[in-house]
């Protein structure tokens, strides 16, 4: 084992592993953030906690991660290149480490002209696969990237994020390869709608051996309306929805259209279960989280392991 | 070359308007190529500026001239002998420029018409876009020839971001993918294998990050 990490004990012990996440309150509210992780308990792994997604500012990832760790929960702290320089994410890295987070998600983070600051100054002093390599080697070799010794290095799990449906599509399996060698330990995928691509992907990353080096999570979203289907399909980049699921989605009234959208993602994670190299789920229940818990038991995956 | 826009005539006009008497300097280098401050735009501001101000019932003096280069000692010091007539300059050079005038001229104040936008080419007849950041650092030589530091949005160096999108960025699909040009060149090169090197963190001093910075010639400083 690298780290003391639930997440990477799960993983160890071969169990299919599932993750969710919380998105912080926009503003000092401690309670928020615990009322979405409970809702979670005995249900996941481990929780995903966001940093200032789609460029809105939120309450720090690494202060809400304090919260769901303090309520016995473990927590994910994501990290995107946008906001903040090396030493900023270094500082977090070791303060975060110091307060018992160990696993975390190194992202680039959506580009600021998608939130309410789209005026401010971006940052990414690094790219995602250099920061991955970064924590990789402030865990094995306990120095910082200027090359300083790290007194007591921060042992992280490493978690990357990978996008099967963006393009171009030929260089998204080379793309996973870059994260691997950088450090990865475990990957969580964008939305998966898209099985077919999904699953091309996957006999890439297969031909390659890169589902025997890291443990790819397949990220799942239920619909809550048809509304969002189509606000997926066609507003988020890199993303791909099928026409046949827009059509299931409107083919039920609007009052059934969140058990629908339930059903579809249950269905998905049932046929992901099956694709050789999966080992577990990363279900981003977006303000939804209360059905995560049912999404679980229906998907199989309820009562979680005890590690 | 260096790419620039006038500024809205009403803000050059706030700077103007406490003078009666004002020195237009044009200058013949990148701001004439991308038309915004070569010697027919400095006639055409003139223009406007004495005519926009008549509106209001006053009179404006301007003396235009357009120098060879206003980045360059050598070729501003021609205003010394206008610069006494007048009481203030408006520059439609570039930023480099209006410091070089600025600096030459410490006495007399001197106002931006441009606003300097980036360093780029012409894409096409009366279209210019940014495609260097002056990193200091060229890494052009890896890819392709298409820089990710201007060309992409997120300037990532390991590939594109899951945003990208039938070649376009996820910030506009006016805005093409710097990492869907750059795969395609090194296909069409035959360079496929080097993009699954790792580019390194990169250090940013040789860029603006590093401080202001200079270049020193030893075989040619005086």
């Amino acid at each position: 084992m690298k780290t003391q990490s639930a997440l990477e004990k799960v993983l160890a012990a071969g169990h299919l592993a599932v993750t969710s996440e919380c998105g912080p309150p926009r503003g000092a509210l401690p309670d928020k953030i615990k009322e979405k992780a409970e809702l979670l308990r005995g249900y996941v792994d481990a929780i995903n906690v966001t940093d200032n997604q789609t460029a809105m500012v939120r309450m720090s990832s690494f202060a809400a991660c304090l919260f769901i760790g303090q309520m016995g929960l473990q927590p994910i702290l994501q990290m995107v290149t946008r906001d903040r320089n090396r030493l900023a994410m270094q500082s977090d890295i070791i303060g975060a480490y110091a307060h018992g987070i160990d696993t975390m998600l190194c992202l680039t983070g959506d580009h600021p002209c998608f939130g309410d600051h789209p005026m401010a100054a971006n940052v990414y002093d690094l790219d995602s696969i250099q920061f991955v390599q970064m924590v990789k080697i402030m865990r094995d070799e306990g120095k910082f990237q200027g090359g300083d010794e790290i007194q007591n290095p921060p042992k992280m799990f490493i978690g990357a994020a990978a996008n099967p449906f963006g393009d171009p599509f030929e260089l998204r399996v080379a793309r996973l390869a870059k994260k691997v060698k950088a450090g990865a330990d475990f990957i969580q995928t964008q939305c998966i709608y898209d099985l077919d691509r999904f699953e091309k992907w996957m006999e890439g990353v297969r031909d390659r051996g890169l589902d025997e080096k890291v443990s790819i999570l397949a990220g799942v979203t239920p619909f809550k309306s048809v509304g969002m289907a189509k606000y997926m399909k066609n507003k988020v980049p890199g993303m791909s929805v099928p026409d046949e699921l827009i059509k299931r989605m409107s083919g039920v009234p609007k009052d059934k259209q969140p058990e629908e959208g339930i059903k579809i993602c249950v269905e998905t994670m049932q046929r992901l279960k099956e694709v050789k190299g999966v080992r577990g789920f990363h279900l981003m229940a977006i303000e939804w989280e209360q059905k995560v818990p049912e999404i679980v038991e229906r998907a199989g995956l309820h009562p979680r392991p005890l590690v | 070359m260096i790419t620039a826009e006038q500024k809205p005539i009403q803000e050059i006009m706030e700077y103007v308007r406490p003078y009666s008497r004002i020195l237009l300097v044009g200058c013949n280098e990148c701001v004439t190529v991308c038309a915004a401050g070569g010697r027919k735009e400095v006639g055409l501001l003139s223009s406007a500026l004495q005519m926009a101000f008549m509106q209001e019932g006053k009179v404006l003096d301007v003396k235009e001239m357009t120098l060879e280069r206003q980045c360059d000692p050598e070729y501003v010091e021609e205003l010394a002998g206008s610069i006494n007539q007048v009481e203030a300059v408006l520059s439609m050079a570039c930023g480099c420029g209006v410091q070089e005038v600025a600096r030459r001229f410490k006495e007399k104040p001197v106002y931006p018409a441009l606003n300097t936008k980036f360093m780029g080419a012409s894409e096409r007849q009366g279209v210019w876009a940014e495609r260097c950041q002056g990193c200091g650092d060229c890494v052009l030589g890896l890819t392709g020839g298409i820089c990710p530091i201007a060309r992409c949005s997120k300037r990532l160096l390991n590939g594109p971001c899951g945003g990208s999108s039938h070649g376009k960025c996820e910030i506009n699909p006016d805005v093409d993918c710097a990492w869907q040009l750059i795969w395609d060149r090194l296909k069409a090169l035959g360079l496929e294998k080097r993009y699954e090197d790792i580019a390194p963190a990169k250090d940013w001093r040789a860029s603006r990050d590093g401080g202001p910075r200079r270049i020193i010639r030893e075989d040619l400083a005086s």
